[in-house]
């Protein structure tokens, strides 16, 4: 039978380091099916977080080899095993224990960004008139599943720490879904400008090429965001018509 | 004692469509409410959900309607689903699902702009409000997203291990922080359970960690009644290959959309036995089955889209006669449609997008090209806690149930669809009646020693750590799924019944003298040491239950009684916790069906 070995990351706030577990490999296997079978048999009390094992739920974020991934996606057959794999927990959140990071800031920083407003219901039973072609582009932000790998690979909070002035690329997509919803009538892009700190993005799509879902985040949610918050602020015309009518 | 203590007038148990359905009701009565999270908020089992919620918003087909609905749900429960919930649900679910629209829910749309509705198993008409073949995140985060702006509080990463009672009445409960390890004491008006099912008492299941039917066990424990325990869903099409993927669910989005169950000789076996419950709607060739699925209003379902419980049996019998796949499930393919429509292989990518990428990430299938290989997979538990119909209340008071850990609603077999519809018509309906006892009653007195003995047990495992053995707590847990597979799995009998209930037993002994290493924090195998106690508990009323019933109807297949029992028709199995600790088994006959129902289900026949 097959083995792989194993680098995984065990420790908390106070330190840690990388411990070596050699396990058996079966056909199909991914590497969160790894990290279990070496936490029944050797590490009962290691510390790793997993929902669905079907890429659907977007808890087992991890970096493995270095390349944040889903750990329950990531097949055994796609990695070479004639050196250890690395699995260590994502660097942009402070760490809890072994692969488990703290990422409540992202629940905050969601309940920062206002809400869903929809207009008047177009049917007496409450219901609108939606289009597919009006919400193709919302339906792709809504596949997002909350796994924060972007979170995790964006310089911005991975290297330089801005978690109070910048929102991340999983919360622009969150608030493209929201403006670009057909029924929205709210405005968040003064937010998006000031607190939310989108100017800080320099587009270099780190995001969408670790994106499990596919969301082209850049292309699709952000640099449309950026455009609308230009159209808005500064637009010398709108400016000027602004200056004039009060409006 | 170390923990903290908080207090609300409505605690939820359990985060799903159905808790967050029920938060966001009782904030809005006004509630102080509570609602802990097994694990992180819009991660719970809902997410995985995939095919659609069933609502008879008659977008598509006119001719749908409540009754059509309610016939449905009854029909595919064999008649024993509580009539008065079936009614509820289909009256109140297009209300329930055109609410998510007003939260932000993008939905699928038809040609004239309102919600698509799809075809699915049992159902007359498309009736499936969905989104591509993702619909179960969609609700979670259209809940959450609202949710989290109604003012309630939420307990992320946390386990209730019991619930404390003030005499008759539930008035709190105990539990951990997973993350820290610290204990928390809520206190509350009124507790709602919304834990979801117990998939992981079996091996091979497409539920997640967290599916260890805490609820089922939590209410049993305080004294509640659970029923219809012998039914355990098993979906008939779970991948079967490579073995670690194995029992993930593929959804019946795929043979809505015209997916054809073929056997190793080619043969559309489905076709080859139709239950007479069914043959006046289903179609006899897979000819008129295709037309069904592109819309024609004179054509009957293809056979492949009968429900579950039978379409699982036929699978069975495929493998088991040598004519399965070679990794011993059956052929699902959805490839055949694209001789039949224009672009074939995008519309399969766009109407099942998770299934192409899960079967090309997980198995390098592309399901546009080749069939994909599927068997059965433990998926839903129809029993569970009784409940009121209209409030939800279990059998004890101030406790109530909704979702997958409330029973009634699907009888003897469910429905794919009608459970997202069943956790939003009646987690609202939780919320709202939980609210108002809760205003009523007060918050009750919490004494001490419930508080002790509670700490007691969950520190248990920790304190015997000097003692663990080999197997530790995954060894037990894996020997408890192998045995239930194999003898309360499918099919069932007398013999291989009993000797479970002996074996549960057994393994419970064992699982008391678990000792777990390491500390409090984070420490998953003191989580699934404590998990343990309601998987078995649940077990043993799975077994119990099934020993009992002595006919084959629904999901529940017994090869020494293989049909149906028309007196069995009549009474639902009933599991309590008899004074002396032991679980007590008796029949309650159902009450009849109300005369304007009765009419309402001769004439959809």
């Amino acid at each position: 039978m097959a083995t792989a070995t194993f680098k995984i990351w065990r420790g908390d706030a106070d330190g840690g380091e990388l411990k070596e577990y050699t396990t058996e490999l079966t056909e199909g296997m991914v590497v969160l099916d790894a990290v279990h079978q070496i936490q029944a048999e050797q590490a009962h009390d290691m510390a790793v977080r997993w929902n669905c094992k079907a890429g659907k739920c977007g808890s087992c974020s991890a970096e493995v080899n270095g390349q944040p991934k889903l750990m329950c996606m990531t097949r055994m057959g796609d990695l070479p095993t004639d050196r250890p794999i690395t699995v260590e927990p994502l660097k942009a959140f402070p760490l809890m224990k072994d692969l488990v990071t703290d990422v409540s800031w992202n629940y905050e920083v969601k309940k920062r960004i206002r809400p869903f407003k929809p207009r008047r219901p177009d049917f007496e039973d409450g219901s609108w008139e939606m289009h597919q072609s009006d919400v193709d582009r919302v339906q792709e932000f809504r596949k997002c599943i909350e796994c924060y790998l972007c979170q995790d690979v964006c310089h911005v909070l991975r290297e330089h720490h801005m978690h109070d002035e910048f929102v991340g690329p999983r919360f622009f997509v969150h608030n493209a879904a929201l403006e670009m919803h057909p029924l929205d009538t709210e405005d968040r892009r003064e937010d998006l400008r000031t607190s939310q700190g989108i100017g800080l993005c320099n587009i270099t799509k780190c995001c969408t090429k670790v994106c499990p879902e596919g969301i082209t985040i850049t292309d699709n949610a952000i640099i449309p965001l950026k455009e609308r918050i230009v159209d808005q602020a500064y637009d010398p015309v709108r400016k000027l018509i602004q200056l004039v009518t009060g409006r | 004692m170390d923990f903290s203590r908080h207090e609300h007038d409505v605690l939820i148990i359990g985060s799903g469509g159905a808790g967050l359905r029920a938060a966001i009701e009782a904030s809005a009565a006004g509630a102080s409410v509570g609602l802990v999270c097994k694990s992180l908020l819009g991660k719970a089992h809902t997410v995985m959900a995939e095919g659609g919620m069933a609502a008879a918003l008659a977008n598509v087909d006119e001719r749908d309607g409540w009754a059509v609905h309610f016939a449905d749900t009854m029909r595919g429960g064999q008649y024993l689903n509580n009539w008065k919930m079936a009614e509820i649900h289909a009256k109140e679910s297009p209300d329930r699902v055109r609410e998510l629209e007003e939260w932000g829910a993008v939905f699928d749309r038809t040609k004239d702009g309102r919600i698509l509705q799809r075809n699915f198993g049992g159902h007359a008409h498309p009736r499936l409000a969905h989104v591509g073949d993702r619909t179960g995140l969609e609700m979670i985060r259209t809940l959450q997203d609202h949710g989290v702006h109604q003012g309630f509080d939420d307990y992320q990463e946390c386990t209730v291990t019991r619930l404390l009672k003030d005499g008759d009445r539930v008035v709190g409960a105990f539990g951990y922080d997973r993350e820290s390890g610290q204990f928390r004491v809520f206190h509350a008006g009124a507790v709602i359970l919304a834990t979801g099912g117990l998939g992981r008492a079996f091996k091979i299941t497409s539920n997640s960690w967290e599916c260890t039917g805490d609820g089922h066990s939590l209410g049993y424990h305080a004294g509640a009644e659970l029923i219809d325990m012998e039914f355990i869903q098993f979906h008939p099409t779970g991948m079967v290959w490579p073995p670690s993927v194995r029992g993930i669910l593929v959804t019946e989005g795929v043979r809505g959309e015209g997916g054809a169950l073929t056997n190793s000789e080619g043969r559309r076996f489905m076709y080859d036995d139709i239950p007479p419950l069914y043959t006046n709607q289903t179609a006899d060739t897979p000819e008129e089955g295709w037309r069904y699925v592109v819309g024609d209003r004179d054509a009957r379902r293809p056979a492949e889209l009968l429900t579950r419980d039978h379409v699982a049996r036929c699978i069975l019998r495929e493998v088991k006669e040598g004519r399965g796949s070679p990794h011993g499930g059956v052929f699902l393919d959805i490839a055949w449609i694209k001789d039949r429509i224009p672009n074939g292989a995008e519309h399969i990518k766009k109407k099942l997008p998770a299934m192409y990428h899960q079967f090309k990430a997980l198995a390098d299938i592309d399901i546009t090209e080749e069939p994909m290989e599927v068997g059965p997979t433990t998926h839903y538990v129809m029993g569970g806690l009784r409940v009121d119909a209209d409030t939800q209340m279990c059998t004890v008071a101030g406790l109530y149930a909704a979702g997958e850990c409330a029973a009634g609603l699907h009888g003897a077999n469910r429905l794919g669809g009608n459970s997202l519809s069943d956790l939003i018509v009646f987690g609202q309906r939780a919320g709202e009646h939980a609210a108002s006892y809760a205003d009523e009653h007060g918050r009750g007195t919490l004494e001490d020693s419930q508080i002790e003995a509670a700490h007691r047990e969950a520190m248990a495992p920790l304190e015997r750590q000097d003692q663990t053995d080999g197997a530790g707590p995954y060894g037990v847990q894996f020997e408890l799924q192998d045995m239930m597979q194999e003898k309360v799995g499918i099919i069932r009998e007398e013999g291989t019944l009993s000797e479970a209930v002996e074996e549960i037993a057994a393994l419970a002994r064992r699982a008391d003298l678990i000792g777990v290493i390491g500390d409090r924090k984070f420490n998953p195998g003191w989580h699934t040491t404590l998990d343990l106690r309601h998987l078995l508990s649940n077990s043993e009323a799975c077994a119990r239950a099934a020993l009992e019933r002595k006919e084959s109807r629904g999901a529940h297949s017994r090869i020494d009684f293989p049909d149906k029992d028309k007196e069995w028709g009549g009474f639902t199995v009933v599991l309590k916790r008899g004074s002396g600790g032991g679980m007590e088994v008796r029949r309650d006959p159902l009450p009849p069906v109300r005369e304007d129902l009765q009419k309402i289900i001769e004439e959809q026949s």
